[in-house]
């Protein structure tokens, strides 16, 4: 079963200043953290997918406009305190395994090497109909 | 088929490979050549390459390895033409109802100039024109020309690009009907297309190059194979054509850059930049060949923007350390570089340079207002950051890399530019 790991980061939640105010060695660290976690998933067979999004600042927002032109809003968006950091998607045996990588991710590490306890969301990606036996 | 002592498994699957890859464009061009449809010769010889990869390496080379391919990858187009037999018929009794003097112009397909198996290194060229044919869009050219002449499968081309193996199949086979929708011809082009087409040839390997030094997506920073690929290509277009100087240039210009390549990375994925890189790390050879190469290169003429930027990164990778970089001369070329090219990075190169030379205020002085392209452009935020840390401007310096990070879509960039930041933010504690 594959599911998809969201990388959740919310401003609300944290207690911690964005990476780009963090010290240099812990910058590092969680870098690492973060590579060395993707190359155990690979090692498993559980890595399907591991990507990080840029930042907020760069994205736009589009939606169709009937009878006009697709209104596009620019970002950064300043009243959104939520947004999606990256994803995995993993293939593995059970519901369980899933969540415990979710676990692992979000203890990925922070400032002063304390875990940043990032909420990351669960969510199953939908497959074929299934056989019919 | 008669066999060489199969030597090391390994090394011979190697070997296989290099040897189709260089016979592909040459079997695509015979078969192009007998038939006048690129879109299926290609199709067939793709299939072809497939039956010599599994079995080559198991029972040996052939002792003719083109003439197998030619011969099967025909076999697959005799097959392809007898299922579409009526259509042909209808094609060819159309054909002989038209006076002669019509028959012998050039068709839609393919021009025929002379038949048989002579002429292979010219097909590997006229393939290039045909697959960067100015009508596609660069994503198009770039996947048609690694696999028709780089000999590369849709899977791998696929895999390098990061997408999956059916939207590769399809951008090829889009890419195809481009060229037979627009008109493009299976011939060298003539004397006065020529430049302009050469030029959209050098600037597909380019992007190759660029893919696979720079990586556009993914966190990754180095993708060798393509860089790798695009020199090869460059390679054999240089052979071919060996008195061009910007295809010397580019040549010169991708073995400058790759050489840097083993040092361009940390531990950990993150960018090292040129004046931090541990240049015993740089691969002497790869900067012999192409310093050489832009020397004969240079006094031939004319000058082109691929010859001086390939100057530029020979004056660089000649001297041992980073301090003893001949900025004034970099700077001098920079500014030829700017009268012949209109990139907007150029500016931010030659701020960098003019802040070597003449210090790091004049190097700001030329950024203060930007060109509207590089606006909100992550690398003007990174260079007016590095500028600001010359000069001692600490609090600039940090928000600018700070914004630089934000804006970059390279992670291994983005890990890189908020390192400086914090660097730079611990310093001052």
């Amino acid at each position: 079963m594959k599911y998809m790991l969201l990388m959740q980061f919310s401003e609300k939640n944290v207690d911690f200043p964005a990476i780009f105010e963090w010290k240099p060695e812990e910058i590092q660290a969680h870098i690492r953290f973060m590579k060395e976690t993707n190359t155990a998933l690979a090692a498993s067979g559980e890595l399907v997918d591991a990507q990080g999004l840029a930042m907020p600042d760069t994205a736009r927002i589009v939606r169709s406009h009937s009878g006009g032109a697709p209104v596009v809003t620019e970002g950064p968006f300043p009243e959104s305190k939520e947004w999606v950091a990256g994803w995995w998607i993993v293939d593995c045996e059970t519901e369980q395994r899933a969540i415990e990588i979710a676990a692992e991710v979000s203890a990925a590490p922070g400032p002063g090497g304390r875990p940043i306890n990032m909420p990351i969301e669960v969510r199953q990606v939908m497959a074929a109909p299934p056989t019919e036996v | 088929m008669t066999t060489h002592e199969p030597a090391d498994p390994a090394d011979l699957a190697d070997a296989v490979d290099d040897l189709l890859r260089t016979l592909a464009p040459q079997v695509v061009g015979v078969l192009t050549r007998r038939y006048g449809d690129f879109a299926a010769a290609e199709d067939a010889v793709q299939e072809a390459m497939l039956a010599a990869a599994t079995q080559w390496p198991k029972e040996g080379l052939p002792d003719n390895p083109r003439g197998w391919l030619v011969q099967v990858a025909n076999r697959r187009m005799t097959e392809q033409v007898r299922s579409e037999q009526a259509r042909r018929r209808r094609e060819e009794l159309v054909a002989a109802r038209e006076p002669g003097d019509r028959r012998s112009a050039p068709g839609a397909d393919a021009v025929f100039e002379g038949t048989g198996e002579e002429g292979a290194q010219d097909d590997t060229l006229a393939l290039l024109f045909l697959c960067c044919h100015p009508a596609l869009s660069p994503a198009s050219a770039i996947a048609l020309t690694l696999r028709s002449v780089g000999g590369l499968t849709t899977g791998e081309i696929a895999r390098a690009f990061l997408v999956p193996e059916a939207t590769m199949g399809q951008r090829i086979s889009r890419a195809k009907r481009g060229i037979k929708a627009s008109g493009g011809t299976f011939r060298m082009p003539d004397a006065a297309e020529f430049p302009a087409r050469l030029d959209a040839v050098l600037h597909v390997l380019y992007l190759i190059f660029n893919e696979g030094y720079a990586s556009s997506t993914g966190a990754e920073l180095r993708r060798v194979e393509l860089s790798r690929e695009a020199i090869r290509l460059t390679r054999a277009v240089h052979a071919l054509l060996p008195d061009d100087a910007e295809v010397a240039g580019l040549l010169a210009l991708m073995l400058l850059t790759e050489a840097r390549g083993p040092a361009r990375t940390g531990p950990d994925g993150e960018v090292v930049p040129l004046a931090e890189q541990d240049r015993a790390r740089w691969d002497a050879a790869a900067i012999a060949e192409g310093v050489a190469l832009i020397t004969a290169a240079l006094p031939r003429g004319p000058v082109g923007p691929y010859q001086v930027q390939a100057a530029i990164a020979a004056v660089h990778d000649e001297v041992p350390s980073a301090d003893e970089t001949d900025w004034p001369q970099i700077l001098a070329l920079y500014g030829v570089l700017a009268r012949i090219s209109d990139n907007p990075l150029i500016t931010l190169n030659r701020a960098v340079a003019t802040a070597m030379v003449d210090g790091p205020a004049a190097g700001l002085a030329l950024l203060a207002d930007p060109p509207p392209e590089l606006a909100g452009h992550h690398r003007l935020f990174a260079v007016r950051a590095h500028l600001h840390e010359l000069a001692g401007e600490r609090e600039a310096a940090i928000a600018d890399y700070r914004a630089a990070a934000r804006r970059t879509a390279s992670l291994p960039e983005r890990h890189h530019l908020s390192l400086c930041a914090a660097r730079l933010a611990e310093s001052a504690s």
